[in-house]
């Protein structure tokens, strides 16, 4: 695509932006349960066009519960998903895929004993590979590191790599909305700062919607517009990403007393 | 020299029919985990429906082509098996997904009795022979009064074989519904956080399962000419036995296995007893499973990160 080309797409974005103003992803009262056990105990949350959300939390708070609950696996128990205008509470995973919700999902799971490069197509089926030549070089322009590893095995990388690959691989899809579950988990600093620098840039130039999970919760809210905490499986803050940084609460309990 | 020759022949004939049974086990273990037992049956099945097509085809219809009648008795045997194939996954084995491991399993056993003695029912249980076809055969060369030969029967299942084997590679390494498939496979609820529709691609592993059973179920009843409603049962196990030996999960693994076992089967029955060909087979799936317990090229079991 041609740089007037995503300019064009720019200036659309932000048109549909302004003209609605509810939503995109609507979250109210979300209860999910892992058999008898209550993860979720009514989620309420919200994530605008062309902004990035994020949700910090402890291990354990229901992060990664709510981030699957969205995909419908677990499905929510109560409560109402509602995503650009649509229901999507009781639709089945891979048709709230295909409303291009992309996911690079807890734990990474690329396709072990597929290729960088087959990982990367799986991706792109959400978008029928209508720009796949494109999307590959842009991937491979963000991350030149998958470029060395194309036609190598995924499960041979390093978690770095499959990171890369998994953020990569649902950005194949031209999410609409973009859910990341950790990208800076078990990675080195320098990295983690890449991986970051990514979303923005994408986020700025591309307008891309980002719901962002994570526990390394400064360099999050720093990216944020909004933030949001959970604790024990309910939203205890809201605010935008600055308000929440600057929160004693949050210093006390996320960034080590405001030490960052 | 001359005998050992033949027997090759003899076993890779029928080693690619094992081999053709045995992929329908391996895609069906890769993607859910289940072994499905009444894939047998399924393949017993084909063969009958072949043949009944190929009576139709022949007796009524008049149809003098021999050729022509094998390859639309193919086509129709692998379309009606690969819709029984589906059913069954829609009725006897999806509503059972995400319940306990063995309950699909016992499933299959039941599919398995009900279509055995279903065929007993409405075909009788005699051997029902076909007129003979296809009988010509090529000598290759004579020693010591001993001519080996290559039958054209032999030369259509290899050459079927092959064929059919390198389009379904194909299918699974190079398409979008092989993607999937092997997506499914390695894992399921990323392949449907990808958008991947699971349970319809599953039902395509059993379709294309059934068809693979179906092309092997032709070529059986083509070798022998007659088929039995129990004739499920043993060669269904066998392909079992290679779908193991060649690394269950493995497609590859499967032809591989499928092969060997044919092997060793014709060879056992040459040179030892024939009484006990079984016997030598199954004894190599024992010691196959006690010495190299994730087979030829299976992977072990750890994989998981």
């Amino acid at each position: 695509m041609s740089v007037a080309g995503i300019n064009v797409l720019v200036e659309e974005t932000r048109a549909a932006e302004k003209a609605r103003t509810a939503p995109l992803l609507s979250v109210r009262g979300v209860e999910t349960y892992y058999g008898n056990i209550i993860a979720l105990k009514g989620v309420d949350l919200d994530v605008h066009e062309g902004e990035i959300a994020t949700l910090i939390g402890a291990n354990g708070a229901g992060k990664s519960t709510l981030m699957m609950t969205i995909c419908g696996n677990p499905r929510a128990r109560r409560g109402r998903i509602v995503f650009d205008g649509r229901d999507i509470t009781n639709l089945s995973t891979h048709e709230i895929a295909r409303l291009r919700i992309a996911q690079s999902p807890e734990g990474r799971r690329i396709f072990p004993r597929m290729t960088v490069y087959e990982n990367l197509q799986m991706g792109a089926s959400l978008d029928n590979f209508a720009h796949f030549n494109d999307d590959l070089e842009r991937m491979l322009a963000i991350f030149p590191r998958l470029k060395e590893r194309l036609h190598q095995r995924g499960g041979t990388m390093s978690g770095g790599e499959q990171q890369m690959l998994a953020i990569a691989r649902a950005l194949m899809a031209r999410p609409r909305l973009l859910l990341l579950d950790e990208p800076s988990l078990g990675l080195a600093p320098l990295i983690v700062k890449q991986i970051f620098a990514v979303i923005r840039e994408l986020n700025e130039r591309d307008g891309m919607t980002v719901f962002l999970v994570e526990q390394n919760a400064y360099h999050a809210l720093k990216l944020a517009h909004r933030g949001y905490v959970m604790v024990t499986g309910t939203i205890t803050m809201t605010g935008t990403g600055k308000e929440l940084l600057a929160n004693p609460q949050v210093q006390a309990a996320y960034l080590e007393g405001g030490r960052h | 020299m001359e005998v050992f020759v033949q027997q090759l022949i003899n076993g890779l004939t029928l080693g690619s029919i094992y081999g053709l049974i045995a992929i329908g086990y391996t895609m069906v273990f890769g993607i859910i985990g289940m072994v499905n037992f009444a894939h047998g049956d399924v393949f017993m099945l084909s063969a009958f429906i072949a043949l009944i097509f190929f009576l139709i085809l022949t007796t009524w219809l008049g149809i003098s082509s021999v050729a022509l009648a094998l390859l639309v008795v193919m086509i129709v045997a692998m379309v009606l098996t690969s819709l029984w194939g589906w059913t069954v996954e829609r009725l006897a084995y999806r509503p059972l997904r995400g319940s306990f491991r063995l309950a699909p399993l016992i499933s299959a056993i039941g599919v398995s009795i009900f279509l055995s003695n279903f065929v007993q029912v409405a075909q009788g249980a005699r051997n029902k022979p076909t007129p003979p076809m296809v009988p010509d055969v090529i000598p290759l060369f004579e020693r010591n009064g001993y001519v080996v030969a290559l039958s054209y029967k032999q030369i259509i299942i290899m050459v079927v074989t092959a064929v059919l084997l390198t389009a379904f590679w194909y299918v699974v390494q190079k398409t979008s519904l092989g993607r999937a498939q092997r997506a499914c496979e390695q894992d399921r609820k990323m392949a449907a956080l990808v958008g991947i529709d699971v349970d319809r691609t599953i039902s395509l592993t059993f379709v294309m399962g059934a068809a693979l059973a179906a092309v092997a179920g032709t070529m059986y009843l083509l070798y022998y000419g007659v088929v039995n409603f129990a004739d499920g049962f043993v060669p269904g196990v066998k392909a079992f036995t290679a779908a193991v030996l060649g690394g269950i999960g493995s497609l590859p693994g499967a032809v591989i296995g499928g092969l060997i076992i044919g092997l060793i089967e014709t060879m056992w029955s040459a040179y030892f007893s024939i009484e006990y060909k079984d016997v030598a087979a199954f004894s190599i799936l024992a010691i196959v499973l006690t010495f190299m317990p994730s087979g030829i090229l299976g992977r072990p079991e750890v994989e998981k990160v």
